[in-house]
């Protein structure tokens, strides 16, 4: 059981509630396989450093999961699949992502305020 | 007697003692570098978007790979551009 950062972009028309179903859709799956949701974190609508497919606008989401190795593989598939999600990254979290990301949500100052100076 | 300002010394004195740099990671012990967090790796990008090199930043060797390394995940899921004028 890793831990692992799901990043996906989609695509600015999507509304409210379907922001939600997409991301209800990709949470559930994780959870059916034997995972774990441990957060998500939507962003919502950004714009893009570079159009990504025309498109200079998109919407952001966020999330942190527990799962076995081999499910990604399927989550990938549903990814490339589903044309709402422009682009995705599934990055593994080693222990000390997990302690910042951690930090970072409750607030504890994580080190790179006091770098901002140096 | 010659006063103290008028001694020439043999060899110039090293006047601009720069500031010595340092790696603000193993400094300030942080271990994971976000690449969620465009505004601080903006700091390691020059104008153009480009990652500068470790003689600028004085990172060490095993934290300059980590920030390049979140820098490029950052350009691919479009935080960062792959190159711009006047990022700044």
């Amino acid at each position: 059981m890793n831990n692992y950062e799901l990043m996906v972009i989609f695509t600015p028309v999507l509304s409210e509630e379907e922001f939600k179903a997409a991301q209800k859709k990709f949470s559930d799956m994780v959870t059916d396989a034997g995972g774990e949701i441990v957060s998500t974190n939507p962003w919502g609508l950004k714009s893009l450093a570079y159009p990504i497919q025309k498109k200079t606008t998109a919407i952001y989401w966020v999330t942190e999961f527990r799962g076995s190795s081999d499910f990604n593989e399927k989550l990938k598939i549903q990814l490339n699949r589903d044309e709402q999600v422009l682009r995705h990254m599934i990055t593994k979290l080693d222990k000390y992502a997990v302690e910042y990301n951690n930090r970072k949500r409750s607030g504890v100052p994580t080190g790179t305020e006091k770098v901002q100076e140096a | 007697m010659a006063k103290a300002n008028e001694i020439k010394y043999l060899t110039a004195i090293k006047q601009d003692k720069r500031p010595k740099k340092f790696c603000r990671f193993k400094k300030y012990g942080i271990k994971y570098i976000d690449y969620k967090d465009a505004e601080f790796l903006k700091k390691f990008l020059n104008e153009q978007g480009k990652v500068l090199p470790r003689r600028l930043t004085g990172n060490s060797l095993k934290y300059q790979r980590k920030v390049a390394e979140a820098i490029k995940k950052a350009r691919q899921m479009a935080l960062l551009p792959y190159v711009t004028d006047l990022l700044k």
